[in-house]
Protein backbone atom coordinates (compact mmCIF):
# COMPACT_ATOMS: atom_id res chain seq x y z
CA UNK A 1 0.00 0.00 0.00
CA UNK A 2 2.76 2.44 0.98
CA UNK A 3 4.66 1.78 -2.64
CA UNK A 4 2.04 3.47 -4.30
CA UNK A 5 2.21 6.56 -2.77
CA UNK A 6 6.30 7.18 -3.22
CA UNK A 7 5.06 7.54 -7.26
CA UNK A 8 1.95 9.11 -6.91
CA UNK A 9 4.15 12.04 -4.76
CA UNK A 10 6.42 11.74 -7.39
CA UNK A 11 3.99 12.81 -10.36
CA UNK A 12 2.78 15.49 -8.01
CA UNK A 13 5.89 16.90 -7.92
CA UNK A 14 6.63 17.00 -12.09
CA UNK A 15 3.13 18.23 -12.37
CA UNK A 16 3.78 21.34 -10.03
CA UNK A 17 6.96 21.46 -12.21
CA UNK A 18 5.25 21.67 -15.14
CA UNK A 19 2.57 24.36 -13.74
CA UNK A 20 5.61 26.74 -12.11
CA UNK A 21 7.03 26.72 -15.47
CA UNK A 22 3.54 28.89 -17.21
CA UNK A 23 3.09 30.58 -13.71
CA UNK A 24 6.64 32.06 -13.70
CA UNK A 25 7.10 34.65 -16.18
CA UNK A 26 9.86 33.65 -18.65
CA UNK A 27 12.79 36.27 -18.71
CA UNK A 28 14.98 35.16 -21.39
CA UNK A 29 11.88 34.57 -24.08
CA UNK A 30 10.94 37.88 -23.05
CA UNK A 31 13.66 39.48 -24.22
CA UNK A 32 13.98 37.47 -26.85
CA UNK A 33 10.35 39.36 -28.30
CA UNK A 34 11.47 42.31 -27.25
CA UNK A 35 14.45 42.26 -29.33
CA UNK A 36 12.62 41.13 -32.35
CA UNK A 37 9.69 43.77 -32.10
CA UNK A 38 12.44 46.67 -31.27
CA UNK A 39 14.20 45.34 -34.63
CA UNK A 40 11.17 45.87 -36.46
CA UNK A 41 9.97 48.94 -35.34
CA UNK A 42 13.27 50.46 -35.05
CA UNK A 43 14.82 48.65 -38.38
CA UNK A 44 17.98 48.03 -36.97
CA UNK A 45 18.79 44.85 -38.34
CA UNK A 46 18.28 43.90 -41.93
CA UNK A 47 17.42 40.59 -40.34
CA UNK A 48 14.11 40.77 -42.46
CA UNK A 49 15.55 37.47 -43.99
CA UNK A 50 12.15 35.85 -44.54
CA UNK A 51 11.36 38.39 -47.08
CA UNK A 52 13.16 36.38 -49.89
CA UNK A 53 12.15 32.60 -49.04
CA UNK A 54 11.80 31.51 -52.51
CA UNK A 55 14.43 32.44 -54.01
CA UNK A 56 16.20 29.76 -51.97
CA UNK A 57 14.40 26.97 -53.37
CA UNK A 58 15.95 25.37 -55.74
CA UNK A 59 19.76 26.45 -56.82
CA UNK B 1 10.91 -1.08 -8.49
CA UNK B 2 11.74 -1.34 -12.40
CA UNK B 3 8.03 0.04 -13.44
CA UNK B 4 9.03 2.52 -11.34
CA UNK B 5 11.83 3.65 -12.63
CA UNK B 6 10.39 3.94 -16.07
CA UNK B 7 7.59 5.66 -14.67
CA UNK B 8 9.99 8.75 -13.15
CA UNK B 9 11.97 8.58 -16.34
CA UNK B 10 8.91 9.02 -18.84
CA UNK B 11 7.60 12.13 -16.13
CA UNK B 12 11.00 13.37 -16.31
CA UNK B 13 10.97 13.79 -20.10
CA UNK B 14 7.17 15.23 -20.45
CA UNK B 15 8.47 17.86 -18.16
CA UNK B 16 11.40 18.83 -20.33
CA UNK B 17 9.28 18.49 -23.42
CA UNK B 18 6.65 20.62 -21.75
CA UNK B 19 9.37 22.97 -20.91
CA UNK B 20 10.95 23.36 -24.06
CA UNK B 21 7.30 24.37 -25.64
CA UNK B 22 6.64 27.16 -22.57
CA UNK B 23 9.75 29.24 -23.19
CA UNK B 24 8.24 31.27 -25.77
CA UNK B 25 6.43 34.15 -25.94
CA UNK B 26 3.61 34.65 -28.23
CA UNK B 27 4.24 38.18 -30.21
CA UNK B 28 2.57 36.96 -33.78
CA UNK B 29 -1.12 38.09 -33.31
CA UNK B 30 -2.64 40.47 -35.54
CA UNK B 31 -3.03 43.19 -32.23
CA UNK B 32 0.85 42.72 -31.91
CA UNK B 33 1.20 43.28 -35.55
CA UNK B 34 -1.04 46.57 -35.97
CA UNK B 35 0.87 48.08 -33.22
CA UNK B 36 3.91 47.53 -34.73
CA UNK B 37 3.06 48.75 -38.00
CA UNK B 38 2.14 51.99 -36.65
CA UNK B 39 5.34 52.09 -34.39
CA UNK B 40 7.17 51.55 -37.55
CA UNK B 41 5.42 54.39 -39.66
CA UNK B 42 5.81 56.91 -36.31
CA UNK B 43 9.48 55.80 -35.82
CA UNK B 44 10.46 57.84 -39.46
CA UNK B 45 8.82 60.93 -37.45
CA UNK B 46 10.16 60.09 -34.55
CA UNK B 47 14.06 59.11 -35.01
CA UNK B 48 14.89 62.84 -35.77
CA UNK B 49 14.04 63.62 -32.30
CA UNK B 50 16.08 60.77 -30.86
CA UNK B 51 18.79 62.29 -32.61
CA UNK B 52 18.03 65.89 -31.80
CA UNK B 53 17.97 65.18 -28.16
CA UNK B 54 14.24 66.14 -27.87
CA UNK B 55 12.52 62.94 -27.21
CA UNK B 56 14.79 60.60 -25.07
CA UNK B 57 13.63 56.87 -23.62
CA UNK B 58 12.36 56.53 -20.36
CA UNK B 59 13.25 53.78 -17.84
CA UNK B 60 9.53 52.40 -17.58
CA UNK B 61 9.82 51.45 -21.63
CA UNK B 62 7.86 55.09 -22.60
CA UNK B 63 9.34 58.28 -24.54
CA UNK B 64 9.25 61.75 -23.55
CA UNK B 65 9.98 65.14 -24.67
CA UNK B 66 13.11 65.55 -22.55
CA UNK B 67 14.26 69.10 -24.57
CA UNK B 68 11.54 70.98 -25.68
CA UNK B 69 14.55 73.63 -26.82
CA UNK B 70 15.90 71.53 -29.22
CA UNK B 71 12.30 71.55 -31.38
CA UNK B 72 11.27 74.73 -33.26
CA UNK B 73 7.87 76.43 -31.47
CA UNK B 74 6.17 75.93 -34.60
CA UNK B 75 7.00 72.01 -34.94
CA UNK B 76 6.02 71.44 -30.32
CA UNK B 77 2.82 70.99 -31.03
CA UNK B 78 3.53 67.94 -33.38
CA UNK B 79 6.22 66.57 -31.22
CA UNK B 80 3.90 66.49 -28.42
CA UNK B 81 1.25 64.57 -29.96
CA UNK B 82 4.21 62.24 -31.36
CA UNK B 83 5.76 61.46 -27.95
CA UNK B 84 1.82 60.96 -26.92
CA UNK B 85 0.97 58.45 -29.79
CA UNK B 86 4.16 56.82 -29.78
CA UNK B 87 3.43 56.27 -25.53
CA UNK B 88 -0.42 55.22 -26.23
CA UNK B 89 1.04 52.14 -28.87
CA UNK B 90 3.77 51.58 -26.25
CA UNK B 91 1.02 50.72 -23.60
CA UNK B 92 -1.27 48.64 -25.98
CA UNK B 93 1.29 46.48 -27.08
CA UNK B 94 2.92 45.87 -23.72
CA UNK B 95 -1.02 44.59 -22.54
CA UNK B 96 -1.42 42.91 -25.84
CA UNK B 97 1.78 40.97 -25.04
CA UNK B 98 0.48 39.59 -22.04
CA UNK B 99 -3.10 39.31 -23.37
CA UNK B 100 -1.76 37.34 -26.08
CA UNK B 101 0.03 35.18 -23.73
CA UNK B 102 -2.82 34.36 -21.33
CA UNK B 103 -1.30 36.00 -18.74
CA UNK B 104 -2.26 40.19 -18.23
CA UNK B 105 -0.44 40.27 -15.18
CA UNK B 106 2.49 39.82 -16.68
CA UNK B 107 2.28 44.03 -18.29
CA UNK B 108 4.45 45.22 -15.99
CA UNK B 109 7.15 42.80 -16.38
CA UNK B 110 6.77 43.06 -19.88
CA UNK B 111 6.77 46.56 -20.06
CA UNK B 112 10.28 46.12 -18.00
CA UNK B 113 12.01 44.00 -20.23
CA UNK B 114 10.82 46.60 -23.02
CA UNK B 115 12.74 49.08 -21.32
CA UNK B 116 15.61 47.52 -20.65
CA UNK B 117 15.96 46.60 -24.44
CA UNK B 118 14.66 49.72 -26.05
CA UNK B 119 17.46 51.71 -24.06
CA UNK B 120 20.32 48.98 -24.59
CA UNK B 121 19.64 49.17 -28.25
CA UNK B 122 19.60 52.64 -28.48
CA UNK B 123 22.26 54.54 -31.17
CA UNK B 124 24.61 56.53 -30.06
CA UNK B 125 23.72 60.15 -29.66
CA UNK B 126 20.30 58.92 -28.36
CA UNK B 127 19.01 60.05 -24.92
CA UNK B 128 17.77 57.81 -22.74
CA UNK B 129 16.96 57.36 -18.76
CA UNK B 130 19.41 55.86 -16.54
CA UNK B 131 18.36 55.33 -12.72
CA UNK B 132 16.36 58.79 -12.81
CA UNK B 133 18.43 61.43 -14.69
CA UNK B 134 19.25 61.60 -18.51
CA UNK B 135 22.27 60.13 -20.14
CA UNK B 136 23.39 60.07 -23.53
CA UNK B 137 24.66 56.88 -25.46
Amino acid sequence: MKRVWIPVTFAAFALSACVTINIYFPAAAAEKAADKIIDEVWQTQQADKPAEPAVKEKK
Amino acid sequence: MNTMIKFLMSLLALTAALNAFAVDLEVNTPGVNAIKQSMQARHAQLAAHYASGAVGLTADGMIALRDAGAVPLAQRQAVNALVAAENNDRNALYAEIANANGHPEWQAEIRSTFAQRWIQRAQPGWWVQDGGSWKQK
